[in-house]
């Protein structure tokens, strides 16, 4: 019984805003002032870190390894990019909703399948479903354009005050804030005790279940949620580049985004925006070396981070950072490596 | 009725292929439980160099066979030794990305090297065209694809049942440390059925080039196809990938003819009810432990 205030005064002090993480935020919002011609790169960056947010919050900290996490994001494009075209929601915030909605529903109704088996089965199932919704969409080529994708979406202004800009200034600073909103609620989910109990079932589902956690239930929650995520991050990227394709769905976009994840590490919440910065700039780098073959060395760096360990390169990334925050803040405010991954 | 004759045979032949391309996968991630989504590059390798040997240096197209297993095998045993090994005892997710990585590197190269575009190997005149059997038509091509698979399964369901090889690589897939205990060289062992495997794929993507096409995207492409095959079959003999193989097979042939605006949604949607209904695969025990 005596255990029991030392886990929640634990969880509570985890819990609480650090100032590294404050300063994280100024120096992202500060960004979107001090490069005023790199709205449009930026803005990409911000979509696919609320998309690696979506799949850590599965992978990290639940344990579920997706192949096809791209269905959502997905579902969520077409979704907002089918309101704004037949103008049924013609206010861009609501159709991000009902789009996330949209792949929520999806997420709700294939988490039964997920839940199922083993890993290798999870791969396969997720990977078929994202497969089997891009041959949906180029069957119905009618009411999705097919090869062609959805053309000619015109957005209106959000909240009908801040019109989209050829620049990209409003899109950058409107993705940014739901990214925002969205990564506070991400934060208190996982440091609540049921974002606990799914780190409990990550480390040991049998324990797990043997505690009392309702295990398939918690994960068909947050799988649900991950797929509201996803769907907005794909809702963000039709409203900002007012443009959907059948390439939403394909297997390289799944990959790259574990290569994302990977990069930044998984298990905590910044480890999708690190890693989508990270990898949005090798992407930029490789594609100016070799514009045809940067695919080789995307492929290169992910088989050297598995070799040489992820935990490994996580522990020198920090290790500068470390150094100097032990020089002025003590020992007890360094970043801690991410915790180990599921096995 | 002829049509469906047909149809079976083409896809009986297509179902034997998937079968030599992905038995190798088989025994890696059902037995070895390592998920290799790289499978497919050691087939485009094979395929490839099928290709250049035939096309760019003349050689006949049945000893070009041959020599396709033996490159792929041994490209798949440098491999084994200098990276798969040291992945062995890691986490699926550590796999998954360290094959696809592999994948996008093999892609990448072979487009930088040969070039994007769908390669062709010339084939012999006596294995082209077809003829009437009892008036259902039957390739020349597909006869043989027919009649190499099938020896070569039934040579693989011997060896793994009958030779002292197959009993040792069935013990050390059984207790890897029971195995060494009793003297078993386990990572040999490993290193020589992974390099069978991939072989067998090289062999699998040079006959595939005239069927399923040979291009730089080809390991990606039938990803998909590899892992339903072991997946859907279940690993517990030879027999279960087999038999998926051949549904896999006839199930997407006669898809193409009967639904061709469904594509590749049947197969899709056979899988993932397979799945729901049997989560470690139609036949046998678990696909992954």
């Amino acid at each position: 019984m005596t255990t029991l205030p030392d886990v929640s005064t634990h969880a509570v002090a985890s819990a609480r805003w650090r100032p590294g993480e404050i300063a994280f935020w100024i120096v992202v919002v500060a960004c979107g002032f001090l490069f005023p011609s790199r709205y449009l790169i930026m803005t990409d960056i911000v979509r696919l870190a609320l998309f690696a947010l979506s799949l850590d919050l599965i992978l990290g900290y639940a344990g579920i390894v997706s192949l096809g996490h791209a269905a959502f994001f997905g579902v969520g494009a077409y979704a907002a990019g089918l309101l704004a075209l037949h103008g049924i929601i013609s206010e861009p915030v609501l159709a991000l909703v009902v789009a996330g909605f949209a792949a929520m529903v999806l997420g709700f109704f294939t988490s039964f399948l997920v839940i199922r088996g083993v890993d290798l089965t999870r791969l396969m199932v997720t990977l078929g479903i994202a497969l089997l919704l891009e041959a949906l969409a180029e069957r119905f080529s009618d009411i999705t354009g097919g090869t062609d994708g959805l053309q000619g979406i015109e957005m209106q202004p959000i909240l009908g005050h801040f019109a989209f800009d050829i620049f990209g200034k409003t899109g950058f600073f409107y993705s940014l804030i739901v990214l925002f909103l969205l990564f506070v609620l991400a934060r208190r989910i996982v440091h609540s005790p049921f974002g606990l109990s799914l780190r409990a079932i990550r480390n040991n589902p049998l324990r797990a279940a043997a505690i009392g956690i309702p295990v398939n239930r918690r994960l068909i929650a947050i799988y649900t949620v991950s797929a509201f995520y996803a769907g907005i991050a794909g809702a963000l990227f039709t409203q900002t580049t007012a443009l959907a394709s059948l390439d939403v769905f394909s297997f390289e976009r799944s990959a790259d985004l574990m290569l994302m994840l990977v990069i930044g590490g998984t298990g905590y919440l910044y480890g999708g925006l690190i890693g989508a910065v990270v990898f949005k700039m090798l992407q930029e780098l490789f594609s100016t070396i070799t514009p045809q073959y940067w695919l080789f060395w995307i492929g290169l760096v992910l088989v050297v981070i598995v070799l040489v360990g992820r935990a490994r390169i996580h522990r020198w990334v920090l290790w500068l950072p470390n150094l100097i925050i032990r020089q002025f803040a003590g020992r007890r405010a360094v970043v801690v490596v991410p915790e180990s991954d599921p096995s | 009725m002829t049509s469906l004759f047909t149809i079976l045979f083409d896809g009986v032949a297509y179902g034997m292929l998937l079968f030599v391309l992905a038995c190798g996968l088989a025994v890696t991630l059902g037995l070895m439980n390592f998920v290799n989504l790289a499978h497919g590059a050691f087939a485009m390798a094979g395929g490839y160099i099928c290709a250049v040997l035939v096309n760019n240096s003349g050689w006949p197209f049945l000893v070009a066979l041959p020599l396709a297993f033996v490159a792929s095998a041994a490209i798949g045993v440098v491999l084994e030794r200098a990276l798969y090994r040291h992945l062995y005892a890691r986490s699926h997710l550590d796999q998954v990305l360290f094959s696809i990585g592999l994948v996008f590197m093999s892609v990448a190269a072979v487009d930088y090297i040969m070039g994007s575009s769908r390669v062709f190997i010339k084939l012999p005149a006596a294995l082209e065209g077809q003829f009437d059997l009892f008036g259902v038509g039957i390739g020349r091509y597909r006869l043989m694809i027919i009649v190499i698979c099938g020896f070569l399964t039934v040579a693989l369901q011997l060896i793994l049942a009958r030779t002292r090889f197959g009993s040792r690589l069935r013990a050390a897939v059984d207790d890897p440390r029971a195995a060494i205990g009793l003297g078993i060289n386990v990572p040999q062992v490993f290193a020589f059925t992974f390099a069978f495997g991939c072989g067998l794929a090289g062999l699998g993507g040079a006959l595939s080039a005239e069927i399923l096409g040979l291009d730089p995207y080809f390991p990606l492409k039938f990803m998909i196809y590899f892992l339903i095959v072991v997946t859907v079959g279940g690993s517990s003999s030879i027999t279960g990938p087999f038999l998926a193989s051949l549904l896999l097979g006839i199930g997407d042939v006669a898809g193409k003819y009967y639904v061709p605006k469904m594509g590749p949604f049947v197969i899709y949607t056979i899988m993932i009810v397979i799945l729901i209904w049997r989560p470690n695969g139609l036949f046998g025990r678990t696909a992954a432990r």
